[in-house]
Order: C-alpha cells, then sequence, then structure tokens
C-alpha cells in the first residue's frame, strides 16, 4: 500500500519544474481602489459637492433659475425676517421635542413589558413595528381621517355620549403641531422598541440573576441599572428619531399640508416649496444649509462616537 | 405577581389595540359606504362591506375623466415597480460591493470614506434637491423613471454600503487571508466566499430598500414629473384633490392600496424585517 | 533548495518602526518556531512571509527566489490559521480544492489530490460536511488539507492548535510531527506556547519587541538562553534570577547575594573567570539541589504537579522555586538545605541581560 504522502510529495517535484516569473502583475488591491469609484464619485460629487452648490446658490440672488450674481448673506437675512420661517423652525423645535420624547418614552417602555417574557411576544413585536413598514403619506392620510373634526375620532366620541369631547387639532391653527407628533409617534414607536428591545436582551443575564439574588424589586433594576446601562442605545435611538425629524416632509405635506396657513409647517416642507413652487432659489437654498447646519450639530457627536469605536475595534 | 403579569399583559393589549386602531379605521372605512361613513362612527363594522371604493380608487373613475386618464392608482402602482424594482437591485449591488471594498481590502482612505458617506446618510435630501435637479435634467431623463431610478440609487447607496461594510467587517480577518493564499483576487473573494456568507444581510437589505423606495414621496414628487409619478405621490394628489364631495372610502381604499406592498413584504419576512432595522441602526 | 530567507526585513506601521532588521535562513526541511509573547511580532512576521502583510523594507526569499513583491499565491506557500479560517458555506471537500480551483486547475485533478489529502489525513468521510458540522479537531484537520493540497515549498502555521483542548492539541502536535517528518517540509510556526515549541522545532526563534533574541536548537535556547528574556520566556515554572557575585571560598565558590551566601558546585573554568563581579545568576528549578550541604531556607509552599513537585523556598533574600521528586514530603515553614548546580546555571550582566558564559 503506498503511502499517500508519497503522491503529494511526487507531484510537488513536478510542480517545482514550473518555475514562475517574478513579474508584478495586476494586484487585486486595485481592484478594491476601481470598486469604490462609482460610490465615492456619489459622495463626493452628489453629496459634498451639491451641498456646496446649494450653498453657493443661497448666496445669490436667484428666483426662478440660478444666477450666480452674489448678494452676500442677504437671503439669510432675508430668512430670518421671514415668519414663516420662524414659525417652521419653532414647529421643529416643538414637533422635535413631543416626537423624539414621545417616541423613547413609549418605545422604552414597550420595549420593556416585552423583555419580561410574555407569550405570543413575537405577535406583539410585529403589531408594534407594522405602521413601520407604511409611508408617511398613508400614515399621513390615516390620521388626517382619524382626526377629521366632522367624521372622525371626535363625532365617534361625541356618539358614544360625550358631547363636550373636543379633538379638532387638525383644524386649529394653536394645535396642529401636535397632530403631527401624535401619528409621528405612531408610525415610528416600533423602530425604537425594536432598538431598546435589541439592547435589552444584549444584557448580560448574570445581572438579572445577581439583583434578584440582592432582592432588589424589577423596577428599581430598570431604572438604576438597566437604563444606564442601555445610555449607548438611548444616544443611537436619539440621533435616529433626530435625523428622522429633521427631514420630516410627507408626514407634513399629507397629514396637515402644512397648516392652516403655515401654523403647522416645517423646516423641510419650507425648503421644498420655496426651492419647486414659490420660485424663490436662494432663500430656500438659504433655509437647506440652515437646516443641514442644525442636522451637522446634531449627528456629530455620534458620528465622532462611531469613528472611535471603530478604532479601537479591529487589527493587532 | 399575578397582578403584576395581569397589569403587563393589559398595558401590552392596550398599546396593541391602539397601535391597530387606525389600520383597522382605514380597513374599515374602505370597506364601507359613503352613506354610511356620514352617519356611523368611524370605530364601526362595515354593515354592508363591499369593494366599490377599492375599485374606483385602484381604476379611478372615468365619468370624471380628464382626457384618457381616469385618475386611479393603477397606473402608478405600474410606475413604482418599475421604479423599485431596478432601483433596488443597482442600490443594493452597488452597496455590497462597496462595502466589501471598504471593509475587506486595507486602504488607506477607507476609514474616511466610510465616515462621509455615513454623514451623507444623514444629510436631508432637500438640501441636495436643486443640484440634483440639475444634473438629472442635463442627464435628460427628468421626469422620467430612468431619473427616478437613478436618484434612488444615489440616495441609497450610503445605506446599502453601511449595512454591508459593517456586516463584512464582523468576518474574521483570518478568513480574507486564506481566501488570498488560496489566490482569490477581489472578484472572486466577493463571488465565492462573501456574497454566500452574506446571504441574510442581502435579503435584510433588500427588504428595507424595498420599503424605502416604494415609501419615498419627495423624489417622486420632485423628480416624476406626469409620466414617472409613483404611487405615493397619485394618493397624496387623489386625497388633496377631489372635485366635489370627499370620498373617504376611496381614500382609504387608496391609501390601503399604497401601503398593500410594503405591508406584505413586511408580514412575509418579518424577523429579517425586525432584524435588519436593528442591524441597520445600531451597528453589529 | 525550499528554503526561506529573511535579509534585513523591516516593518512600520505609520512611520513607528515595529521590526527592524529581521535576518533569518531557514533551511529546506527545517520546522522553525517563532515564539514569543503576545505583540511580539511573530505574527507580523508571518504575514510578511505570506505576503499577507507588506514589508517597509527589506528582502524575502522563498526556495531562492525574491518574493518581496509577490501576492501571497504566487509565493508557493500554504497557510493554517488559528480559527482555521474554513470558507464557511462551502463543503470539506470545496474548501480543500479552493486553492487548486483558483489557480485554474482542471477537475478531474483536483478530485484527485484532494482525495487524496483526504486519506492522508482520514477526513474522507467528512467531505460533504460543511464546517459547522465538524467539531474543532476535525476543522483543524480540514484546515492542514486545505494546506497540503497545494503542495507548496513552505507551510506557514499561525497558532494552529491554540483553539484545540489540552488532550487533542496534545494528539494534534504529535500528528504535526509526524506530517513534518513524513512530507520534509519546510515548516515556519507562530505559536505562544512554549511546549509546542520545544517539542514541535528544529529551531526556535524567540521573538521580542520585534527583534530576534535567540534562534537556535529548542536544546539550546532551553539550556543556554541568550539573555534573561529568553531565560525567563522559556521554562515553567520560569528560571530564578538572583543578583549578587560569586565569591571564592576556599575550595569552594558561592554566590552571594548580599543576603545570604549560595553554595555552586561544579563550576565551569570559564565561569570562574567573573568571580568577583556584579551579575545576575539564572538557576531554573532543577539546578536547584537539595543536598545537606547547601544553604538553609525556608520552605514555603511545596507544590505537586503527579511526576514532580516545585517547592517554593525563601533563601538568602529572595523567593526561588525548587525541583523535586513526589516522594520527599515538605511541610510549609519546615527548612531545608540547598545548593545550586554550577554546571547548569546561567549568568547574566545585570544592565544588558546578555548570557555572559557562550557566545
Amino acid at each position: 500500500m503506498a503511502d499517500p504522502a508519497q503522491g503529494v510529495l511526487q507531484r510537488s517535484v513536478e510542480n517545482d519544474a514550473i518555475q514562475k516569473t517574478g513579474r508584478r502583475r495586476w494586484r487585486p488591491q486595485w481592484t478594491a481602489r476601481m470598486a469604490l469609484i462609482p460610490a465615492m464619485t456619489i459622495t463626493i460629487v452628489c453629496f459634498y459637492g451639491f451641498i456646496i452648490w446649494t450653498f453657493v446658490i443661497s448666496l445669490t440672488r436667484s428666483r426662478l433659475l440660478p444666477v450666480y450674481k452674489f448678494t452676500g448673506f442677504d437671503q439669510y437675512v432675508r430668512l430670518f425676517a421671514n415668519e414663516r420661517w420662524w414659525t417652521s423652525m419653532q414647529n421643529l423645535a416643538i414637533h422635535g421635542f413631543l416626537f423624539i420624547g414621545g417616541c423613547m418614552v413609549f418605545g422604552y417602555l414597550l420595549a420593556i413589558l416585552i423583555d419580561r417574557r410574555v407569550k405570543a411576544e413575537g405577535m406583539y413585536r410585529t403589531i408594534f413595528m407594522l405602521p413601520l413598514s407604511m409611508s408617511f403619506i398613508v400614515t399621513g392620510v390615516i390620521w388626517q381621517w382619524v382626526m377629521n373634526p366632522g367624521l372622525g375620532l371626535q363625532e365617534a366620541v361625541r356618539a358614544l355620549g360625550w358631547d363636550s369631547f373636543e379633538f379638532n387639532w387638525i383644524v386649529r391653527p394653536d394645535r396642529a403641531i401636535y397632530t403631527l407628533a401624535i401619528a409621528g409617534i405612531w408610525q415610528q414607536v416600533g423602530l425604537c422598541m425594536a432598538l431598546f428591545l435589541a439592547g435589552l436582551r444584549n444584557i448580560d443575564p448574570n445581572i438579572w440573576k445577581a439583583s434578584r439574588v440582592d432582592g432588589i424589586p424589577v423596577w428599581r433594576v430598570y431604572l438604576h441599572i438597566i437604563t444606564p446601562m442601555l445610555r449607548t442605545v438611548f444616544f443611537t435611538v436619539f440621533i435616529l428619531m433626530s435625523a428622522i425629524v429633521m427631514k420630516a416632509f410627507d408626514l407634513v405635506v399629507a397629514l396637515t399640508g402644512g397648516g392652516p396657513g403655515f401654523s403647522s409647517d416645517l423646516p423641510a416642507r419650507f425648503v421644498v416649496d420655496h426651492i419647486l413652487n414659490r420660485q424663490e432659489l436662494g432663500l430656500g437654498a438659504a433655509g437647506a444649509f440652515v437646516l443641514l447646519c442644525t442636522v451637522i450639530a446634531v449627528i456629530s457627536p455620534y458620528i465622532y462616537f462611531e469613528l472611535k469605536k471603530e478604532r479601537g475595534g479591529r487589527g493587532h | 405577581m399575578r397582578y403584576n403579569r395581569l397589569a403587563l399583559y393589559g398595558l401590552l393589549i392596550l398599546a396593541a389595540i391602539m397601535i391597530m386602531a387606525p389600520v383597522f379605521i382605514m380597513i374599515s372605512t374602505s370597506l364601507k359606504s359613503m352613506d354610511e361613513i356620514r352617519n356611523g362612527s368611524i370605530f364601526a363594522l362595515p354593515a354592508d362591506p363591499g369593494f366599490a371604493a377599492w375599485g374606483k380608487a385602484w381604476f379611478g373613475d372615468c365619468s370624471q375623466a380628464l382626457g384618457d386618464q381616469c385618475g386611479g392608482l393603477s397606473s402608478s402602482f405600474l410606475t413604482s415597480v418599475k421604479i423599485v424594482i431596478p432601483a433596488l437591485i443597482l442600490s443594493v449591488g452597488l452597496g455590497a460591493i462597496t462595502g466589501y471594498a471598504l471593509a475587506a481590502w486595507k486602504m488607506k482612505w477607507a476609514n474616511v470614506m466610510f465616515a462621509a458617506l455615513l454623514v451623507g446618510m444623514f444629510i436631508p435630501p432637500q438640501v441636495t434637491l436643486y443640484p440634483l435637479i440639475i444634473m438629472i435634467r442635463e442627464l435628460g431623463i427628468f421626469g422620467s423613471i430612468p431619473g427616478l431610478i437613478l436618484v434612488h440609487v444615489i440616495w441609497g447607496v450610503a445605506f446599502t454600503t453601511m449595512m454591508f461594510r459593517n456586516f463584512f467587517k464582523t468576518v474574521p480577518e483570518d478568513l480574507l487571508k486564506a481566501a488570498r493564499i488560496d489566490g482569490a483576487g477581489f472578484w472572486r473573494l466577493f463571488w465565492h466566499v462573501m456574497l454566500p456568507l452574506s446571504l441574510p444581510i442581502l435579503g435584510v437589505a433588500m427588504i428595507l430598500q424595498f420599503t424605502y423606495i416604494w415609501n419615498d414621496f419627495l423624489l417622486g414628487l420632485t423628480f416624476g414629473g406626469r409620466s414617472g409619478q409613483p404611487m405615493t405621490v397619485a394618493l397624496n394628489n387623489l386625497v388633496g384633490s377631489q372635485f366635489g364631495e370627499k370620498e373617504y372610502n376611496v381614500d382609504m381604499a387608496a391609501t390601503m392600496l399604497t401601503a398593500l406592498p410594503t405591508l406584505a413584504v413586511y408580514l412575509l419576512s418579518g424577523r429579517l424585517f425586525v432584524r435588519g432595522i436593528a442591524a441597520g441602526a445600531v451597528k453589529g | 533548495m525550499n528554503g526561506v530567507e529573511l535579509r534585513n526585513v523591516t516593518k512600520a506601521y505609520a512611520g513607528l518602526t515595529v521590526m527592524e532588521n529581521i535576518n533569518l535562513e531557514i533551511t529546506d526541511g527545517d520546522f522553525v518556531v517563532l515564539l514569543g509573547p503576545s505583540g511580539c511580532g511573530k505574527s507580523t512576521l508571518l504575514n510578511m512571509i505570506a505576503g499577507l502583510e507588506p514589508t517597509t523594507g527589506g528582502e524575502i526569499h522563498i526556495g531562492g527566489r525574491n518574493v518581496t513583491e509577490l501576492e501571497p499565491d504566487e509565493r508557493d506557500i500554504a497557510m493554517v490559521f488559528q480559527s482555521y479560517a474554513l470558507y464557511p458555506t462551502m463543503s470539506v471537500r470545496k474548501n480543500i480544492g479552493f486553492g487548486l480551483k483558483m489557480g485554474g486547475m482542471r477537475k478531474d485533478e483536483i478530485e484527485k489530490r484532494v482525495a487524496d489529502v483526504g486519506e492522508l489525513l482520514q477526513i474522507t468521510p467528512l467531505m460533504d460536511r460543511k464546517p459547522s458540522q465538524l467539531s474543532g479537531g476535525q476543522q483543524q484537520r480540514v484546515a492542514i488539507g486545505r494546506a497540503l493540497v497545494r503542495e507548496p515549498s513552505v507551510f506557514l502555521f499561525d497558532e494552529p492548535l491554540s483553539n484545540l483542548d489540552a488532550k487533542l492539541r496534545a494528539d494534534m502536535r504529535v500528528e504535526l510531527k509526524r506530517l513534518h517528518e513524513r512530507l520534509g517540509r519546510t515548516i515556519v510556526y507562530v505559536t505562544h506556547d512554549q511546549i509546542e515549541a520545544m517539542t514541535l522545532a528544529t529551531k526556535v526563534v524567540v521573538l521580542e519587541k520585534g527583534r530576534i533574541q535567540q534562534a537556535d536548537t529548542p536544546e539550546n535556547v532551553y539550556r543556554r538562553p541568550a539573555n534573561r528574556f529568553v531565560a525567563s520566556f522559556v521554562g515553567a515554572p520560569t528560571m530564578n534570577f538572583i543578583s549578587g557575585k560569586m565569591l571564592q571560598d576556599g575550595s569552594d565558590i558561592v554566590f552571594d547575594s548580599g543576603a545570604g551566601q549560595l553554595p555552586l558546585v561544579d563550576v565551569p573554568t570559564e565561569a570562574r573567570n567573573l568571580i568577583g563581579q556584579p551579575i545576575t545568576l539564572g538557576a531554573r528549578p532543577e539546578h536547584l539541589l537539595f543536598d545537606d550541604a547547601g544553604i538553609a531556607s525556608r520552605v514555603l509552599l511545596a507544590e505537586p504537579t503527579g511526576p514532580d513537585q516545585y517547592v517554593r523556598l525563601a533563601v538568602a533574600g529572595s523567593e526561588i522555586t525548587a525541583r523535586c521528586g513526589p516522594e520527599q514530603v515538605f511541610r510549609s515553614g519546615s527548612d531545608t538545605r540547598i545548593l545550586i548546580d554550577g554546571a547548569r546555571m546561567s549568568l547574566f550582566d545585570p544592565q544588558s541581560g546578555q548570557a555572559l558564559l557562550q557566545a
């Protein structure tokens, strides 16, 4: 019986005969660089290049079409003197506070409820995340109907006998902005729940064992031990929700149309409206740039932490 | 302890009812007649459920037709499909390759570029909207389906790249080394080793991108024009600009029709969607 | 000629030199073990030989060919990884054949070679399984098979046994040694486990802080460590170090630590030249002899290991470990007497840490 090792050896002698040349061939690293070209082009041109372009336009007196007659920061002066812009910024603050706060509080509570090893956990999770799969337009249209003062919720409750019940916020200039938060939370609370739940499930089960041995009540464990442990998750959720708030356009359009009047307008809608409909390109660009600065202010700590985490992560 | 559990389930059920109520209202309204809507509560079940409103939402009302258009959602449904499929394949494919190149091949600027992309994900589309319009117009594809596809690829690549890059970063470095010693170059490493490994994340990226592209409104509104009007834009027009009496049952049927594809994907994919949302947001 | 030669190999990361002027000659058929603590640069060195990391300077020759600029698959090498690095989505058969397929070999030839290797490593029944369906030891065999099938000039092993449990590790060690003897191929093997180094190597290269501390046979590395680092890194329990100087006491020589005098026996002549100089004495546990002629020492603790026992002693102001057979009984707190076997001790320069006796 021949030793299989002999076969392996014999052939390798033949291998040696095929002398490989020492010339330098095409390197896969070069292909890797080339494969990045499309994404790199998009990043450089369509993200950063276009941001600069928008900034440049915001310094001109462009109205219907871009004209490169520079007027310095005139458009920004106009913007900050614009009442509709201030309303929309104020609305952004109100909506941001209510929406982010509501999503985080309700999302965390739902995650805790589910985390308590309930039966049919999958069903609850599926239900809570269901609105996430729908578009903001759909959400807006549904809630517009639910909050319809004539035929919606208000009327339905009154029909039950509570005649003085009032829920006509959607047509009240001083309340319309709050309806945005209601619909927004309804749609996004599932995302927060999922993120918090993932965080809760990552907690070392020994923490729970230890706290049971120590006899700490469950709510105290959540409040004093678990919640502080989840601070990075809270941070991430906050950033994601902020990004959604800043971009919020579809929901306003579908739910209130920015109205009544401009009472529920948001900056994102202000910008689109001025660029597409009002032929105020320069002013819209200025608004867009201010919006971008707000976004950067909020997300830069996040990007910073993401990259710091990277550096600690890999390699030796 | 028993009361605690009872309260727990009570709260969960209450929350589930509150989440489901608007969906229920949407469906039940769409099955009612306008008379019933006017005289009954929104919470009431339809007394005589019918799909008349659905038909009207889908095909439109040709008695009030403007030209040959009846105003139904059927044509914009087709537009949406024509946009979603190529945009989905292109954005996920490009994201997979870019994410793989960034994660598996040591390059000096990989981290800088990834950071640049990551920031890009947070840029509100309004900020680059106008330059993008000009670019698409210069390319001669403004107001058309190809234009919208390109815009969706541009806006989707940051997200898909992030998903794939974060996934490929978890592949052990030894595996990449082994493949290089085995003589696999860039494409063969991707095709034979990395892509088969990434099938779950590929599914996740497909599902999420499908949802995002289908649900998009702003880009469709801006770049679609008349011929490239996706379903969300058509829905908004339908609801917003009805002459005469508002037909809430038709509105709700149209809403349901618009939501149906993503709802179906969500319900069918279940766990993948949940996993993707978590993986895409908090990095793995 | 299937050796490996490193000429002035240098590695720097972002301007920081982590390895400088590494020179090493590995002759055909050698089993060279790169040994060192984690972070000493042994894996970096192996990766540079493999072509997975570029060198900053110097040249690498494999089989007489300058491969410094070549891709890993052009270097005629194969590598086995600590994590096995099997392709999770491929069957064992495809895992082993992947490299050949990438090299453009004909299908029937690949099949034949894979089958041969499977037989050699006794993994034929596992051929259609996926890596996740294999035990750690089986995965290890597949990883070795994937290297063997390419029939390279040089095999590179990156801590291949670290992930196995103790028993399996011992078995695989024997098998690797047998495989090396059968194939007679050059092997470069990285580990931090000195047992692996001592049992497998024909040549041990001890690395620390990006420098070669000693490159020699396992026996010499153990018996004649080139410096204090090698002396303390190789051998368990570790070598005892006492600083002081040798003194002539009539015909006897003692080592004076300042707090006591340890008698030395059989001191070689060349060591006598160092009498009176400040030195560091290194004595392994087995170099300490329990003898009534020795110095009084207090037993702190006895650790029986089965075949031996290690006795922790307080003597001459230091704590040292001595080895003896299991039959003797030591009580903590009792007294005993020890002396040092001068023929086997090591002497180091207290400043540089270099060994003073041999070149």
